[in-house]
């Protein structure tokens, strides 16, 4: 199998205007806009492109055969658990009974939905061994924020306020710290040790009064299960600190740990990882969080409640941290959550972790063998559902780096990793195969790095000039950024010419 | 076997298990501390067959009455309107719906390029200069353009029309608090609606990072001395945001004309389904280099290959975000909502300046003719506000004797949702209920609320 993206060389849609032409009538009679009084009403229409439909579908559609998605082969996205997204729960979520509901409809008319959120909820609390959720916050980093923002609230009651230092480990996402500085707070790095985990004694090191919590994911951003975690969990808690729980990793532990069991007061999901509801290119997403029975009031409002068969939304919740967008959350992508959980069961997501873990064992131990590569820190333990490869030996000894074997890849069909992450590894290539690949198509991987060595050992351009069978070649990503070039609408553009 | 996963093969998993090499999957997991490792199964519910989810889900989703079921007059923050098929069509392609974030360009053109066209669509439609690719929703836009506007003034509070949206003023003191921004709110007219500025005069200060107003407001009337409220807040030194429901400026004069230095909105009208609330679509777009290297989401830009031969599309200014400037990043947004962005960008490709035109005064011609029936029935005071109004408007029953809770309950026996009532978030407004009409509302279905309302009044509901 060839891969070859379409290069269309697709023209901007300003390009395609031509006048008089339109894609959507909204009336079938002409309308003006006399009823708008003269002082709010706007002079000229926007400048819109004008398109017939039949443009504006080929435009995407050819648009679209320039994008690489899971549906098209391997894209084993690091720490992005880019698995495949089950087609039924797309077709269960385009019902016109979930799509046409207006969020303040009489509770009445919404108790199908509002049933379906209370399972899911309780499904997730299950999943991770939490006490409560919340299914509000829309990606993972609004999950981290929404988290914050509790333990934030609790610790004010607690009157620990000056609790002001969260603390996460140097391989965490960078939505830790962000998520932690947008909370108010300051962050302290702890560092990993040779083995990839967090140092306890490191830890214990910076924990103290100032300390609200500790952010971290488990397995960690290596693939490694923090073995200490209790420990760590000890350390948090004996400080007075509470402990979060990044969900981006979460794929790897379904039915065999659970982050509640392991000492986490607070977890955020990432259904759009773990739960397979598509990313779209960015998003929607979602990143609902459970937290501990003593954390549960500071939920945010409303909640999802039953009683006696009648669902309802509950708003009087006077200890909540209150609303952290409208409405109630990113309800589709729930649903498709909800019908991926149905569709594979207890022992279903068991097997999903089991193979995201094998596969992903079975590639780091194929791909170190090959020439210019390695597998470092934590040399003895098997990786959970990720890994991370070097190529620093590579780069040594050829010069083809981390970034060119990435793009050397993308002729081979396959997404490039997550590179240069985590920070703590030179020339790190993040792997996430997923359960939901082949061995063929992991043996098809391993023969495109071992192709790529080969070609970096051989001096062969071909590295250095890839991409060849995307639809562009490499692009100038710094001309992107420069002020006197930088065009980030097409009328900018036009206003420099 | 499952059908998703090509691996669950005992055969194959041998194979594998042989190369790492170990004895068994089980012993990958052997380093988790039998402390943590959980013994009992996942008590959830048994799997089901992909038919048999179906069923189960939608014998539960048949319960819910949608806006196709029961004729609704709710807006709100979300709103009805017709979606064109080809938006859908498109949105629902796998090349699309199953992509990352476009880390890697050269493989991610169309999703690319789709956000870019996104971008200018939004700033054709605002009048503004730069637009992000999107946030999470109107309200957390809002959030992130208060903690933008003390960023770049150095100030630390935040002026407020009275009538906001509740939602969106819960959330912006979620996202205020923790970093010291005070929420101050001006008044606006119990008559007219606008905005007090003689209040505005005085709340004002060196203080004031920035000053919003919504456009067309919550309650649906339309604030006519934009120009004096973005002047005043200029000459403060504050930042003018502007929140806007899109559509309406198909009609209206545009925050790029009037002064507003950043403009909030909420996508979901411009081709996006309401989904009981989410997801949704933030709008965000600003003016200036200054405040572009403030503003918070990925941003896509436009430029070429290495060679110079092609046009090209990558992120741009990526050192505003959390995966590369951690702690010190403008948000920690990172997943955000690209694919309703794409369907922003074919909704406003397909209607174009003429589409747009008709539809927001569709709009504005079923506002008047709700208005014009609703109006003449005994007791009734529609709109509560002495304005112009588009799409929504608050009807007051204090002179009815009756309560919202009690005439929206007769209505929906009647097989109708009425508005939104008002009671909890403004007492003062009596017995009112925020109403709205869009193109999907047929002058029969405005007949039909006056109907049944008349009805309702006289005592005569069934």
């Amino acid at each position: 199998m060839k891969f070859a993206q379409a290069k269309w060389n697709e023209p901007s849609l300003d390009q395609l205007s031509e006048h008089g032409q339109i894609g959507f009538h909204a009336s079938a009679a002409p309308v003006t806009l006399d009823l708008i009084p003269q002082k709010l009403r706007r002079s000229i229409p926007p400048p819109l492109p004008e398109i017939s439909e039949v443009e504006v579908v080929r435009h995407f559609t050819r648009l679209s055969e320039e994008n690489f998605g899971v549906d098209l082969g391997l894209y084993p996205l690091g720490s992005c658990t880019m698995k495949y997204n089950p087609k039924a729960c797309d077709l269960i979520a385009a019902s016109h009974k979930i799509q046409d509901l207006h969020p303040y409809q009489d509770e009445k008319t919404v108790q199908g939905i509002l049933q379906l959120l209370y399972e899911a909820s309780d499904c997730l609390a299950k999943i991770v061994g939490v006490h409560k959720m919340t299914l509000q916050p829309a990606a993972g980093a609004h999950g981290e924020y929404t988290g914050l923002m509790i333990m934030r609230a609790y610790q004010r009651d607690k009157n620990a306020a000056d609790r002001d230092e969260i603390i996460v480990p140097d391989s965490a996402h960078g939505t830790n710290p962000a998520s932690a500085a947008m909370a108010g707070y300051k962050v302290v790095e702890v560092p990993s040790n040779a083995s990839g985990c967090v140092d306890t004694s490191a830890l214990r090191a910076v924990v103290g009064a100032r300390t609200a919590g500790l952010m971290i994911t488990n397995p960690n951003t290596l693939g490694i299960f923090e073995h200490d975690i209790l420990e760590v969990a000890k350390v948090v808690h004996a400080a007075g600190g509470l402990l979060y729980y990044d969900g981006a990793n979460l794929n790897a532990i379904m039915g065999e740990a659970k982050p509640g069991d392991m000492g986490f007061d607070i977890v955020h999901l990432n259904l759009h990882k773990t739960f397979a509801t598509p990313h779209g290119g960015g998003g929607p997403g979602a990143g609902p969080i459970g937290v501990t029975k003593a954390l549960a009031d500071y939920l945010p409002s409303p909640t999802v409640e039953c009683d006696k068969g009648r669902y309802y939304l509950d708003y009087d919740r006077p200890k909540s941290i209150g609303k952290v967008r409208a409405f109630y959350g990113n309800v589709a992508v729930v649903l498709r959550a909800y019908a991926y959980i149905l569709l594979h069961g207890a022992e279903g997501l068991e097997t999903a972790s089991e193979v995201a873990v094998l596969n992903a064992n079975y590639l780091a131990q194929r791909l170190r063998k090959i020439k210019g590569f390695s597998l470092p820190l934590g040399q003895d333990v098997p990786r959970k559902h990720e890994f991370v490869l070097s190529a620093s030996q590579l780069v040594k000894e050829t010069g083809v780096s981390a970034l060119q074997v990435a793009k050397r890849l993308l002729d081979f069909g396959v997404h490039p990793p997550t590179v240069y992450f985590p920070l703590i590894v030179e020339e790190a290539m993040m792997i996430e195969p997923t359960e939901t690949v082949s061995r063929q198509e992991l043996d098809a991987m391993v023969r495109a790095f071992g192709q790529i060595s080969d070609e970096a050992y051989a001096g062969s351009d071909l590295p250095n000039t890839s991409p060849h069978a995307a639809s562009v070649t490499r692009i100038d990503e710094a001309k992107a950024n420069r002020p006197k070039t930088m065009k980030l609408t097409w009328r900018s553009g036009r206003a420099n010419q | 076997m499952h059908p998703y996963i090509p691996n669950s093969d005992p055969q194959i998993q041998k194979g594998m298990l042989a190369e790492i090499p170990v004895a068994s999957v089980d012993e990958l997991f052997q380093d988790i501390p039998s402390s943590v490792r959980s013994e009992a199964k996942l008590h959830i519910p048994p799997k089901l067959s992909e038919m048999e989810t179906r069923t189960y889900i939608e014998s539960l989703l048949a319960k819910n009455q949608s806006t196709r079921d029961v004729l609704s007059f709710l807006g709100a923050g979300i709103w009805p309107h017709h979606i064109p098929a080809a938006v859908d069509a498109i949105i629902s392609r796998g090349e699309f719906l199953t992509s990352y974030t476009p880390y890697q360009p050269e493989i991610s053109q169309g999703m690319l390029q789709s956000l870019f066209e996104y971008q200018s669509l939004i700033c054709d439609l605002t009048g503004m200069e730069y637009a992000n690719s999107s946030l999470y929703d109107w309200s957390t836009a809002l959030g992130e353009a208060a903690r933008m506007t003390a960023r770049v003034t150095g100030r630390d509070e935040f002026i407020v029309p009275h009538y906001i949206h509740p939602e969106r003023l819960g959330t912006l003191r979620t996202y205020c608090e923790p970093a010291d921004i005070r929420i101050v709110e001006v008044a606006q007219d119990r008559a007219t609606g606008a905005v007090d500025l003689s209040d505005l005069r005085k709340k004002i200060s060196t203080r004031t990072a920035g000053v919003y107003l919504e456009y067309p407001s919550f309650l649906g009337f339309v604030e006519e001395a934009c120009d004096e409220i973005s002047g005043l807040s200029r000459k403060n030194g504050s930042l003018f945001v502007m929140g806007c429901e899109p559509i309406a400026l198909g009609a209206l004069k545009p925050p790029g004309e009037l002064g507003a230095d950043i403009t909030v909105g909420e996508g979901q009208p411009l081709g996006n389904h309401m989904n009981y609330g989410g997801p949704l679509l933030g709008i965000f777009a600003c003016r200036g280099e200054n405040l572009l290297r403030q503003m918070p989401g990925r941003i896509i830009g436009s430029t070429t290959t290495q060679d110079g031969e092609q046009v090209a599309y990558c992120m741009a200014l990526q050192t505003r975000e959390q995966h590369i400037r951690r702690g010190k990043a403008t948000s920690n947004i990172c997943t955000n909502e690209a694919l309703l962005a794409i369907a922003v960008s074919i909704y406003l490709s397909l209607l174009g300046p003429s589409g747009i035109t008709e539809l927001s005064g569709t709009i504005a011609e079923r506002t008047r003719y709700a208005l014009e029936q609703i109006r003449t029935l005994h007791g009734i005071r529609a709109p509560g506000f002495d304005a112009y109004h588009y799409m929504e408007f608050t009807v007051n029953f204090d002179q009815t004797g009756k309560r919202v809770s009690a005439i929206n309950k007769a209505l929906l026996e009647a097989g109708i949702q009425g508005g939104l009532d008002l009671g909890k978030y403004f007492p003062e407004l009596g017995e009112s209920a925020l109403y709205c009409v869009t193109e999907v509302h047929t002058h029969r279905d405005i007949d039909m609320l006056a109907d049944e309302l008349r009805l309702i009044l006289e005592g005569h509901s069934k």
